[in-house]
């Protein structure tokens, strides 16, 4: 015990936490006693090789954490990197032309099967239901051209949407969260629940490190919503939980289910999870639920050269962005009426607050 | 290197450990680095470790305090991570006819010396952790590299009290130091 009581002496002098009193006696006791001193001398010289182990290990986190901050920014490449894509339809009019060589081989390729099959049905043909919407879109588009330029009189400007994503609501009174990159640089925007109805709406806050965007509906038509459904996660969901989502890839509203993959998203961003949920474009923006029907994330974009590589927005930094917009006026709600509901019925009450974003 | 900022407040700020000034210095220098490295048979990983290096050359030659600058903060990093990166090559055999890009004419070579018995030493030091093991390691870490106090470890560790953690950190620091000074004496 004596050993731990002089080593610990002699680490306090190091560090300098001692008082002068204690300094004088102990330099006191080195002076005459040549062991003591040997054993200080050996001691300090320890503890300097420990601090400055110590420093450099420090140090070198530091720099781990400026060099990810950069490789996320795109300061720095990343070999390893994935490209990643925003889940909307911005591709529209290039996908439309693809969808209709597409199609067009498909239906030779299917009569052809057909003739040889004698008829019988075959799945093949299940993901082209997407593109052909795309190619519906496409020629409603063209009907507005050419109702346009026989100069007749519309009722209503049609809007003519460059893209489509997914909102939620987070106040009942008409305020949706969804991507920053969805309404990017749109001039005007749209939201359309299930039921075909349309509101116009404008963003109030857009913040894109966190890809998040706060749209508020300015619609007199907007009836609101009084208690919504479900709550917001403030807490991180745990690995493999399970999860599902509503949203917007097509112009019917989809259902989709999955689990937590990971705690961290691209690139190890801790601001977002990976989800494997099946995601296309139009699904940005939607809300991830876990089984209680809390909130826990936003889906943002997926990773190209990787399958089922989902990224969702925590939605810790939902609380965040309302914090920064400083509007009290926005409350998050408090209940959650949904839990212990079968999913049904759970979706049933959650699908009149996903919206259909649009916009031009 | 004209962002407002002098260089020798730069170096001031970096001795400190800012992550803002390591950031900026990074903004400033890397791409230049990037394009050294990959030119001369380098992968941006090669880039980024090299880098890393050199950072780390530059920050303990300005917590050393008798440092000055006889250079701007970019044309020093240049010229240290061209230094190293000549290494490199050399050690992997890659090395042919001299680097592709211009000797910027600072001599770096005793920074690097002094850089590399630094190295020696921490390794060493890094060494005798790595054979010490559980749950002196972690321990010993908790108290000297993230600066824990007492009471704090108790409670990771689950001792019952500070001064049962402070017992146990006193007999793994003993057992640290004998492995240290024993893999000394077989190094030297």
């Amino acid at each position: 015990m004596e050993d731990n009581l002089l080593l610990d002496a002699i680490e306090r002098y190091y560090k300098g936490e001692m008082t002068a009193e204690e300094k004088t006696f102990l330099e006191e006791l080195r002076k005459n006693n040549p062991e003591i001193d040997q054993l200080a001398v050996e001691h300090t010289y320890f503890l300097q090789q420990l601090g400055k182990a110590a420093d450099r290990n420090c140090f070198k986190e530091t720099l781990h954490q400026v060099e990810s901050k950069l490789i996320n920014e795109g300061v720095i490449k990343h070999k390893e990197q994935g490209r990643v894509v925003y889940l909307w339809n911005r591709y529209k009019r290039i996908i439309a032309v693809a969808a209709s060589i597409a199609i067009f081989f498909s239906l030779v390729t299917t009569s052809v099967v057909s003739v040889y099959n004698g008829g019988k049905k075959d799945s093949k043909i299940t993901p082209l239901v997407n593109k052909t919407i795309q190619l519906e879109k496409d020629i409603e588009a063209l009907k507005v051209k050419v109702g346009n330029s026989s100069s007749a009189i519309h009722p209503k400007p049609v809007f003519k949407a460059s893209f489509t994503a997914t909102g939620f609501l987070i106040d009942g009174s008409g305020y949706l969260v969804t991507n920053a990159h969805v309404i990017n640089d749109a001039k005007n925007l749209i939201v359309e629940n299930n039921k075909g109805e349309q509101f116009y709406a404008t963003s109030l806050y857009i913040n894109k490190t966190t890809d998040l965007a706060i749209l508020k509906v300015n619609d007199t038509s907007f009836k609101k919503v009084k208690n919504l459904p479900y709550s917001f996660s403030r807490s991180s969901a745990d690995l493999g939980e399970q999860l599902f989502t509503l949203g917007y890839p097509r112009e019917e509203i989809v259902y989709g289910e999955g689990y937590l993959s990971s705690k961290s998203g691209y690139s190890g961003d801790t601001t977002s999870y990976q989800v494997s949920i099946s995601a296309n474009p139009g699904n940005s923006g939607g809300p991830v639920f876990n089984r209680n029907g809390e909130v826990i994330g936003v889906i943002s974009s997926k990773e190209t050269n990787a399958d089922g590589v989902v990224f969702a927005i925590r939605s810790k930094n939902i609380y965040k962005a309302l914090e920064e917009v400083k509007q009290g006026s926005i409350k998050l709600p408090f209940n959650n009426t949904i839990k212990g509901l079968n999913r049904v019925q759970q979706i049933k009450k959650i699908e009149d607050c996903v919206f259909m974003v649009k916009g031009n | 290197m004209n962002i407002s900022k002098s260089d020798n407040e730069i170096l001031g700020e970096l001795a400190c450990g800012d992550s803002k000034a390591i950031e900026n210095i990074y903004r400033e220098c890397y791409g230049q680095i990037e394009g050294l490295i990959m030119k001369n048979n380098g992968t941006s990983d090669d880039a980024r470790d090299v880098f890393q290096e050199a950072m780390i050359v530059l920050y303990e030659n300005a917590k050393s305090g008798s440092f000055s600058l006889s250079c701007q903060v970019k044309t020093y990093m240049y010229a240290v991570c061209r230094r190293l990166w000549l290494k490199r090559l050399q050690v992997m055999q890659r090395y042919t006819n001299g680097l592709d890009h211009a000797d910027v004419g600072v001599n770096v070579d005793e920074d690097i010396e002094e850089h590399e018995r630094k190295n020696a030493e921490i390794s060493m030091m890094e060494g005798a952790l790595n054979k010490i093991g559980e749950p002196c390691k972690s321990l010993l870490k908790a108290f000297y590299f993230e600066k824990k106090n007492m009471p704090e470890i108790a409670e990771k560790f689950g001792y019952t009290n500070a001064d049962n953690a402070k017992n146990q950190k006193y007999k793994c620091l003993v057992r640290l130091k004998k492995l240290f000074f024993s893999n000394n004496k077989n190094g030297g």
